[in-house]
């Protein structure tokens, strides 16, 4: 059974690395707002007068 | 900071809208032909029942099937769902247009190959990792570019913030790399054949560790990550909870790696490791269920849109559909249920409620709802989605409820004794054809399915029709201000030095990872070898050569090769397997179902002559089989061309063979098929019938010879064993 040393090593190694995005996750501020996120994400940023805003931009 | 404009990238959405439709219908097709296998066995034999086509079998269509509705349909459908919601998402074009483009097609390419060479049979028999090893590395080559070209969108993104869903897409993404990669390790023998580098016990752990996690991080991961996009957008509400989808997300990545051994309760597997696996699949109900509630819950208060939109309607039935299966996943994960439900149909009916239910409506819904996005145009028809959403949940109810009837029927049957102690099903086909009237109502299940599908797949191409031909959507954001001190603007070069040093280290890692293993992983497992059983000795060269002919024609689909120590099965198949008895199977080929008995214990069960008519006509030797004929096998000569270099390969993976049994192999091979000639001969219906072939050079004698090995070298029996 020495292939267990694979399996739960890349296991925990792979826990490891998901741990560590965890913690940098948490410190870089992801959840500090847990509801903002769900509401942002409902708003679409496309622009659908297409040429109009070309236009605009230039002008910027 | 003043708006950036760019263009979100829908060609490459639209390519694996169309990848996902075409291959759906494909892989759904090939389902409902090896379901119809089971009623009518015969049915795919054009050529008449003397010339069986070898590539129509049921052992070889099984794999297509797989392989196409888990990484052609759903695969395309994840690509889809994932490229479109990444850039809304971050607020970011994909990284890079070539490697969108390269994903789209090597994918594309993998599946075609993957199409062909299953059914000619090259298989290296793991479940849901049946490609050969040039196809496995594409496989991998595929995903890394993926992989850069998600992380690379997520580096330049416009929103700091990373939505829940981008969190279950890294996770699939890093997961599936690694599992894939360890699964998959092989010891090449000629260009379409390898033997994994792990034996038995070993082997089955692996496999399991791997085959558990694409249902977990290829089945699960991004469709929920598709759940709490789509979900929230198509009903205009936010997620029920965030919190709680972040709770979700971390809690579910950690537990799931765990529970692969629950595919191997009551096997050879040691103890300790079974209950790990039990343990965290148990646990594993808090995360899902609490993805479930936060899906379904999302809807609170427009539970009257789920009455308007057919969009929500498949969303509704697929988050219940992963309610269902993640209830019944940690249920069948119990020792004592998982004793009654595995090796039958009730496995094979929970899978179909996670993928016919879970992947396949949420795909249907993201399809349609895409289609109006893409296209800028209401749908061809409602009307048209409806009868799909009806047709489709008809077809679940159809495939699965026959199936848990089918299941427990098996499992009673198995088990049930006479008084005197003796079974009361003794003969297996009692059992078989017992429950031929629930493959036929699933078959009409997968009918209705398939039906409901090609609905989605007309009103899509309508849809595409009229609408507009635009490709790329423009879209403005704010772009990413640094947050650190030192480097604010004009720094762009830290900007590029840090997306190349993560992506820089990101393959070195995984280029190490890949070299590193190839050398390590077999010098660890070469001396490995549990409880040592001396009289277990390896294949001879002829039994080496049919059980690559098992492995070609997957036998392994329908036959387990792994008898659980209870008294029935003790009883009905002979003494429990032992982890020492597959130290020399690589790879090892327990099964996962018994379509037909289990054959551990089949060596010296039957006569020579008995396995011949068999495989010519199973209905000859065992009235009422659905087993297909193999009468290819007949005809075929046995290809040992490749012999020596397959057995130097074991050598080097561990089998004891030494130079002169493999100098002497092909010697040792026509030696041992003129023994099986001779015994063949002895019956004069074979004499009168084949009597002028030369059947020792057939594939057939090879297949006979590693069928009467089966199981034989714990019983004393030294006969057949390696000189």
């Amino acid at each position: 059974m020495e292939v267990v040393y694979i399996t739960i090593g890349v296991s925990v190694i792979v826990a490891i690395i998901f741990f560590i995005a965890f913690i940098k996750s948490v410190k870089s501020g992801q959840y500090e707002d847990t509801y903002t996120p769900s509401v942002r994400m409902l708003f679409d940023d496309e622009l659908v007068t297409e040429d109009k805003e070309k236009k605009e931009k230039s002008t910027k | 900071m003043e708006k950036e404009q760019f263009y979100y990238d829908n060609k490459i959405v639209k390519m694996f809208l169309w990848a996902t439709i075409l291959w759906g219908v494909v892989g759904m097709l090939v389902g409902l032909l090896v379901a119809l296998l089971f009623i009518y066995p015969g049915y795919l034999e054009f050529a008449g029942s003397d010339n069986a086509i070898s590539w129509l079998s049921f052992g070889r269509l099984r794999p297509l099937h797989t392989n196409a509705v888990i990484f052609a349909f759903v695969g395309n459908g994840i690509f889809l769902g994932v490229y479109y919601s990444t850039q809304r998402l971050l607020k970011a074009r994909m990284f890079n247009d070539v490697l969108s483009r390269i994903h789209f097609w090597g994918w594309q390419a993998i599946i075609v190959a993957a199409a062909i060479t299953l059914p000619l049979g090259f298989n290296s028999s793991k479940e849901y990792a049946e490609l050969e090893w040039p196809i496995d590395i594409a496989v991998v080559l595929i995903w890394v570019i993926f992989g850069i070209n998600l992380i690379g969108t997520i580096l330049k993104r416009r929103q700091r913030h990373i939505y829940v869903a981008i969190w279950f897409y890294i996770a699939t993404l890093v997961t599936i790399a690694v599992l894939y990669i360890f699964n998959n390790l092989e010891m090449p023998v000629t260009a379409f054949k390898s033997y994994s580098v792990y034996s038995g016990v070993q082997d089955a752990l692996v496999q399991w560790w791997y085959g558990h996690n694409a249902v977990a991080f290829f089945l699960t991961t991004p469709i929920l990550g598709l759940m709490y996009y789509f979900v929230p957008k198509v009903a205009n509400r936010p997620v029920y909870s965030y919190r709680l989808s972040i709770i979700h997300f971390w809690t579910l990545i950690f537990l799931y790696i765990w529970a692969g051994p629950h595919h191997l309760l009551y096997t050879a597997l040691p103890e300790w490791a079974q209950n790990l696996g039990t343990v965290f699949s148990i646990m594993l109900i808090f995360p899902s269920w609490g993805g479930m509630i936060n899906g379904l819950l999302t809807l609170r208060g427009a539970w009257d849109k789920v009455r308007e939109n057919p969009v929500l309607k498949f969303f509704v039935v697929a988050i219940t559909g992963y309610g269902m299966a993640t209830f019944e996943g940690p249920m069948l994960s119990f020792k004592n249920l998982n004793a009654i439900g595995h090796y039958t149909d009730w496995i094979v009916g929970h899978v179909h409620i996670g993928a016919l239910a879970w992947n396949g409506f949420m795909i249907a819904g993201i399809v349609y709802w895409l289609a109006e996005k893409l296209w800028k145009t209401p749908l061809y028809s409602k009307k048209l989605a409806n009868t799909h959403f009806w047709l489709g949940t008809l077809g679940i109810l159809f495939y699965a409820i026959p199936l848990y009837v089918a299941g427990f029927t098996q499992a009673f049957m198995w088990k049930q004794f006479n008084p005197d102690g003796t079974l009361v099903y003794g003969n297996f086909l009692e059992t078989v054809t017992q429950v031929l009237p629930m493959y036929a109502m699933r078959a009409i299940g997968g009918t209705l399915y398939l039906t409901g599908f090609i609905l989605l797949a007309i009103n899509v191409i309508k849809t595409a029709k009229a609408g507009s031909k635009v490709e790329d959507e423009l879209a403005e954001a704010v772009p990413l201000k640094k947050i650190s001190g030192q480097r604010i603007a004009g720094e762009g070069w830290h900007t590029w030095l840090e997306r190349r040093t993560v992506l820089f280290t990101i393959l070195v890692t995984v280029a190490i990872l890949i070299g590193g293993l190839v050398e390590i992983v077999p010098l660890i497992l070469v001396k490995s070898n549990v409880t040592k059983i001396e009289s277990v000795k390896p294949y001879t060269p002829l039994e080496l050569e049919g059980r690559d002919i098992y492995i070609r024609e997957g036998c392994n689909n329908c036959h387990s090769q792994m008898i659980r120590p209870f008294r029935s099965e003790v009883e009905r198949y002979g003494e429990y397997s032992k982890a020492g008895e597959f130290v020399y199977d690589f790879p090892f080929l327990w099964g996962s179902r018994r379509t037909g008995p289990d054959v551990h214990r089949i060596g010296g069960k039957y006569n020579d002559n008995w396995h011949f008519n068999h495989m010519l006509d199973p209905r000859s030797t065992s009235p009422g089989s659905i087993m297909p004929r193999y009468s290819w096998l007949i005809k075929n000569d046995l290809n040992a061309s490749n012999l020596e270099d397959k057995m130097s390969g074991l050598a080097k993976l561990g089998v004891p063979y030494s130079d002169e049994e493999i100098s002497g192999a092909k010697q040792s091979l026509l030696t041992q098929a003129k023994e099986i000639e001779n015994n063949l001969r002895q019956d004069p219906e074979f004499v009168s019938n084949y009597g002028s072939s030369n059947v020792q050079n057939k594939e057939i004698v090879a297949l006979i010879a590693y069928l009467q090995r089966l199981g034989t070298d714990i019983k004393g029996n030294t006969k057949t064993a390696l000189k």
